[in-house]
C-alpha cells in the first residue's frame, strides 16, 4: 500500500549482543587522505566497491538545484580513459552490476563484481574522479533524461509533491528543504559549467571514502587502493563544510496540499528533530524507540493502537525518524483516517493519543520487545555485506566516525524508558513543526 | 530422510576459486520434500514456501478473496486477537511474510536460532488456524479498499489493469487480484474461510530453506508446519492465449507524464528456446544501460529515465512486456522507436558482439544472485516450482553459453513482431490516439 511508503525514513539499525558476530571491519587513510574502511565477509567469492564523496544536494551553491544529481548521472559518460557508457558497459561485460546514488549529504557510487575484478573497478573509479570529459550534447540529452526522472519521482506523484512541499516548509534556512532531484525550473537551466565547478572541487581524495566489501583482506585492499586512489592529489581548495543552520523556529507552519490523483486523504506532521552526532548519539537513539513505540507496528505501537483498535478513527498510522543525517533532521507522524473520519477529526485524535502517551509513559513489555527486534536485527545485517558497506559509507559522510557506528548498538541498547519520554518532550514543540493535509480537493476542506 | 545431496558448484568465472552451495534435497517424515543449505556461521533460518494457484483459484464471483484472506492471516488465529499475536511475534524478533501473486501463494519465514521452535508454533498457527474475526476482516477490508481506490489513481497501476483486462479476458489473469470495490465489499467471512481451504493445501507446496538448521531438524519443523494441512486442491484454471492485436489504447489521466505498458504473447519457461529468448530480453530491454533500448530512447534521446522489458511466462500465459515513461509531448516519439527496435532484433537479429556480451553479463551476474540466506531460499524454492533439478544450479550458465547466433536470431524473429505490440498509454499524450 502506497500509504505505508510515507514513512520510509524509519531507521531500523539494530543492537550488537554477540561479539563473536560482529562485522570484521578495518579502516586506515591513504596519504592524500582517502579514508578506506574493508569490511570482511568470505562467505562468497563476491565484492561491493563503492566510493562516497562528501558531498550531497544541501552542499550546493543556490541557485543549482540538482547539480549533485545531475553529475552523478554525467559520471557514467566519457572520460580520459574511457567512451561515454564503457564504464557501466565493462562492469556489465564482467558480469557485475553498477549504479550511483546522490543524498542532501553524500554522492556514491559503487559496483558488485566477482572479487577478483576489484583492481578493474578501482581502475575505473580513480579514473572518474579526476578525468571526465563531458560535451554540450551530454548535457543536453542527460538533462532531459533527468528531467524524466523528476517527471516519473515527483511530479507524477502527488505524494511525493507534498512530501516535497513540507520539508520546503519544515527548513526556513538550510538546503535540506530543497530536494535532491532539484526544482524543475533549475534543473532545467543546468549548464556543464556548472557541473565542472562541482565536479572539481568536490570529487577528490581527501573528500571521499572508498568502502571495500566482501571477500577481500585489508592488506590486498590497502595496495590496491594506494595504486589507483593514492596517485591523485588531494585538492588544497576544499572547503570545510559549513552549511547555512536552521535559526530557532518560532512558529508552527500549517499547510493543505490539495491534487485531484490524491486517492487517499492523510494528515502528517513533521517536527525538526536532533540527528546522531559524533560522541554523542543517546538522543537519537532514544529517538529511534520513540518512532518505533509510536509508530513502528500498527498492531502494537501507541498510535496502531489508540487510532486503530481502541476508536475506529485511522485506517493506517505511522511515526518515523530519519537517524543518521549530517545536521537537524525530522521526525514525523502520520495519520490515514477511516471512512467517514475527517482530517480534523484525525488530528485531534492523534494530538490526543500523544497527549496521552506523555502521561502515561512507555509500557516496559513494548519497550523489551523493541530491544530484542533492534538486537536481533544485528544478526539478521551480517547476513547483507553490501547493507553493511552501506552503512559505514553514509555514516562516514554524514559526520560520524567508524566508532561512532560500533557503538551504536550498544548505546541503542542501554535506552530507557526515561530516556524517550525526555526526547518525546525535546522534540514535540509545536514551534518546530509542520502539519500537512493532503487532499483532493482544497474545498472539501472547509465544509 | 535425505534423498539426496547435491554439491552444486557455482562456477564463478574461470579464474576464481569456486563457491560451492550444497543442496540437500530432505523427505520429512510426513512426506513431504524440501531443499535445504545448511549456512551455520549466522544463527538464523530462513524458510521459503510456495504453494502453486495463487489468486487465480478466487472462486466465480469472489475476487479478492484470496487476497484478503492472505492479508488476514497475521490478523488473528487460535485464541489470540491480531493484537495479541503480533505482540508475541515481535517479543520473538521473527519476521512471517503472507503473500499471494496470480499463480502462487507464498509463506516466508525468518527466525533466531535461538527461539526458532516457538516463532514457528506461532506461524503454524496463523496458516493453520485463523480466526477470521469480524474487526480484523473490516479492519483489513478497508485497507484493501483504500488500495482498490489508490490504484485507480496511479498511472502505472492503471495502465497494468486496462493491459491484463484486454489481453485475458474471462480469465483471472484479467482482473486484479484485489478484486474491485464491489466484490471486495460483498466477501463473508464463509467467502475467506472458502478461500483459505482451497488455498492451503499441501499438494503443490515447495519448501526452501536456508541457514543454521540439519535436514533431521528441518523435516520435523516441516511436518509441524504443514503435515496438518489437508490435500485436494482445487484444479487449477485454463490455458488461454494472449488476445490483444497490436495498437494502441490512449487513457486520458491528467499527469505530466505519460505511462506506457506494451506486449504481446511471450514463450514458456519450459521452452527449449527460453535461454536464448532470456538473452534477446537482455540485448533488447531487460539489461540496464546496456539495452539497446536505453541506449536508444533514454542515452540518445533523453526520452525517458527508464525503460525496460520483461518475459513473462505465467503459468497459464506467456507473454513479453514493456513500460517506458515520458513527457506527454514525448511519449509518441519514444513508442515509433520502441516499434524500430522491435522490428530491427526481430527483422535482422543481433550481432556475435552483443551476444558474447550478454552472455558475459548473464552468467557472472547469476552467482551474484546467491547471497545471503533469504535470496538463496527464494531460488531454491523457485527452481521447485519450475520443476527443476538441484543440478541446474551447476549447470544454468552452460545453457545459456551453448546458445548459438543462428539460434538467438531465429528465436528473435519467431518471439517479436512489431505489429503485434499493444500500447496502452496513460496520460494526455500529443501526438497519439487510440487505434481502431
Amino acid at each position: 500500500m502506497i500509504l505505508r511508503k510515507l514513512m520510509g525514513c524509519l531507521a531500523v539499525v539494530g543492537g550488537m549482543s554477540v561479539p563473536a558476530l560482529a562485522e570484521e571491519v578495518t579502516t586506515f587513510d591513504l596519504d592524500n587522505g582517502m579514508q578506506v574502511v574493508v569490511i570482511e565477509d568470505h562467505r562468497a567469492p563476491v565484492v561491493t566497491h563503492m566510493v562516497w564523496y562528501k558531498v550531497g544536494s544541501a552542499d550546493e551553491p543556490v541557485g543549482v538545484s540538482g547539480v549533485a544529481h545531475f553529475l552523478e548521472h554525467l559520471l557514467f559518460k566519457a572520460t580520459d580513459d574511457l567512451e561515454s557508457g564503457e564504464f557501466s558497459a565493462t562492469v556489465a561485460a564482467n558480469g557485475g552490476s553498477d549504479n550511483a546514488f546522490t543524498s542532501y549529504d553524500y554522492t556514491a557510487y559503487f559496483q558488485r563484481v566477482a572479487a577478483d575484478r576489484l583492481p578493474l573497478m578501482m581502475q575505473m573509479e580513480s579514473d572518474r574522479m579526476n578525468n571526465i570529459r563531458l560535451t554540450p550534447d551530454d548535457i543536453v540529452t542527460e538533462r532531459d533524461v533527468v528531467i524524466e526522472e523528476r517527471n516519473s519521482r515527483t511530479e507524477n506523484n502527488a505524494n511525493a509533491l507534498a512530501r516535497e512541499q513540507i520539508r520546503a516548509a519544515q527548513y526556513l534556512n538550510h538546503r535540506y528543504g530543497v530536494p535532491i532531484i532539484g526544482w524543475m525550473h533549475e534543473i532545467e537551466e543546468l549548464e556543464l559549467e556548472d557541473t565542472l565547478a562541482f565536479y572539481d572541487l568536490y570529487y577528490s581524495p581527501n573528500n571521499a571514502i572508498l568502502v571495500v566489501a566482501g571477500d577481500v583482506y585489508p592488506d590486498e585492499v590497502r595496495a590496491l587502493a594506494q595504486e589507483y586512489y593514492g596517485v591523485i592529489p588531494a585538492e588544497d581548495n576544499l572547503p570545510e563544510r559549513i552549511r547555512p543552520e536552521e535559526p530557532p523556529q518560532r512558529a508552527e507552519r500549517r499547510m493543505v496540499y490539495a491534487d485531484p490523483r490524491v486517492a487517499q486523504l492523510y494528515m502528517t506532521r513533521s517536527y525538526l528533530a536532533p540527528e546522531r552526532d559524533s560522541g554523542a548519539q543517546e538522543t537519537a537513539a532514544a529517538l529511534v524507540y520513540l518512532a518505533e513505540v509510536l509508530g513502528g507496528s500498527s498492531f502494537t505501537s501507541v498510535l496502531g493502537n489508540k487510532l486503530t483498535f481502541d476508536q475506529d478513527i485511522a485506517l493506517y498510522t505511522g511515526a518515523g525518524y530519519g537517524a543518521q543525517s549530517l545536521d537537524d533532521t525530522t521526525f514525523g507522524l502520520t495519520v490515514v483516517p477511516a471512512e467517514g473520519v475527517s482530517l480534523q477529526e484525525a488530528e485531534d485524535a492523534m494530538d490526543q493519543a500523544i497527549a496521552e502517551f506523555m502521561e502515561e509513559g512507555v509500557d516496559e513489555g513494548q519497550l523489551t520487545r523493541i530491544r530484542a527486534q533492534l538486537n536481533a536485527g544485528e544478526i539478521y545485517a551480517l547476513d547483507d555485506s553490501a547493507g553493511t558497506a552501506r552503512r559505514y559509507g553514509a555514516a562516514l559522510t554524514q559526520g560520524l566516525t567508524i566508532e561512532d557506528v560500533q557503538a551504536w548498538p550498544d548505546v541503542l541498547q542501554a535506552v530507557t524508558a526515561e530516556d524517550i519520554m525526555a526526547a518525546a518532550v525535546l522534540v514535540f514543540d509545536r514551534k518546530n513543526a509542520v502539519t500537512a493535509w493532503v487532499v483532493r480537493d482544497a474545498d472539501e476542506v472547509v465544509q | 530422510m535425505i534423498r539426496s545431496v547435491a554439491i552444486a558448484a557455482l562456477a564463478l568465472w574461470g579464474s576464481m576459486a569456486q563457491a560451492e552451495i550444497e543442496i540437500q534435497e530432505v523427505t520429512s517424515p510426513g512426506g513431504i520434500e524440501a531443499w535445504l543449505v545448511e549456512e551455520r556461521s549466522i544463527p538464523f533460518v530462513s524458510l521459503e514456501i510456495r504453494i502453486v494457484g495463487g489468486a487465480s483459484l478466487d472462486r466465480s464471483g469472489k475476487r479478492g478473496a484470496i487476497n484478503l484472506m492472505t492479508g488476514l492471516l497475521e490478523e488473528g488465529s487460535g485464541d489470540l486477537d491480531a493484537r495479541a499475536f503480533q505482540t508475541m511475534r515481535e517479543g520473538m524478533a521473527a519476521s512471517f511474510g503472507y503473500n499471494v501473486y496470480d499463480d502462487t501463494f507464498v509463506l516466508s519465514f525468518q527466525a533466531l536460532t535461538e527461539n526458532r521452535d516457538e516463532a514457528l508454533a506461532l506461524f503454524r498457527q496463523s496458516i493453520i488456524d485463523p480466526t477470521f474475526d469480524e474487526d480484523a476482516v473490516e479492519r483489513v477490508r478497508a485497507q484493501v479498499i483504500a488500495g482498490i481506490q489508490s490504484s485507480a489513481q496511479r498511472p502505472n497501476d492503471i495502465a497494468s489493469a486496462a493491459f491484463f483486462a484486454a489481453a485475458f479476458p474471462d480469465h483471472p489473469y484479467g482482473a486484479d487480484m484485489d478484486g474491485t470495490l464491489e466484490s471486495v465489499g460483498a466477501l463473508t467471512r464463509e467467502d475467506l474461510i472458502n478461500a483459505h481451504a482451497d488455498v492451503l493445501t499441501r499438494d503443490r507446496v515447495y519448501v526452501g530453506a536456508v541457514g543454521d538448521i540439519s535436514a533431521e531438524e528441518l523435516g520435523t519443523l516441516i511436518d509441524d508446519l504443514l503435515g496438518d494441512l489437508p490435500t485436494g486442491a482445487p484444479e487449477l484454471p485454463a490455458e488461454i492465449d494472449f488476445g490483444l492485436e497490436g495498437g494502441v489504447t490512449v487513457i486520458d489521466f491528467a499527469t505530466p507524464q505519460a505511462v506506457a505498458l506494451f506486449g504481446h504473447s511471450g514463450i514458456e519457461r519450459d521452452d527449449e528456446d527460453f535461454f536464448a529468448a532470456y538473452i534477446l530480453n537482455y540485448i533488447l530491454g531487460g539489461g540496464g544501460f546496456e539495452s539497446r533500448l536505453m541506449q536508444e530512447v533514454r542515452e540518445k534521446r533523453g526520452l525517458t529515465y527508464g525503460i525496460g522489458t520483461y518475459l513473462v511466462p505465467k503459468d497459464h500465459a506467456e507473454l513479453v512486456l514493456g513500460s517506458v515513461a515520458s513527457e506527454n509531448g514525448a511519449i509518441a516519439e519514444a513508442i515509433e522507436v520502441i516499434r524500430a527496435e522491435w522490428d530491427g532484433i526481430a527483422t535482422q537479429g543481433i550481432t556475435q558482439e552483443e551476444l558474447d556480451a550478454a552472455k558475459t553479463y548473464i552468467t557472472g551476474e547469476y552467482p551474484l544472485r546467491f547471497d545471503g540466506n533469504g535470496p538463496i531460499a527464494e531460488i531454491l524454492v523457485g527452481m521447485q516450482v519450475q520443476g527443476l533439478p538441484t543440478e541446474y544450479v551447476s549447470n544454468r550458465n552452460d545453457y545459456i553459453n551453448a546458445v548459438t547466433l543462428d539460434e538467438i536470431n531465429r528465436v528473435a524473429s519467431e518471439l517479436y513482431t512489431a505489429d503485434d505490440l499493444h500500447f496502452v498509454v496513460v496520460g494526455q499524450p500529443e501526438g497519439l490516439d487510440t487505434t481502431e
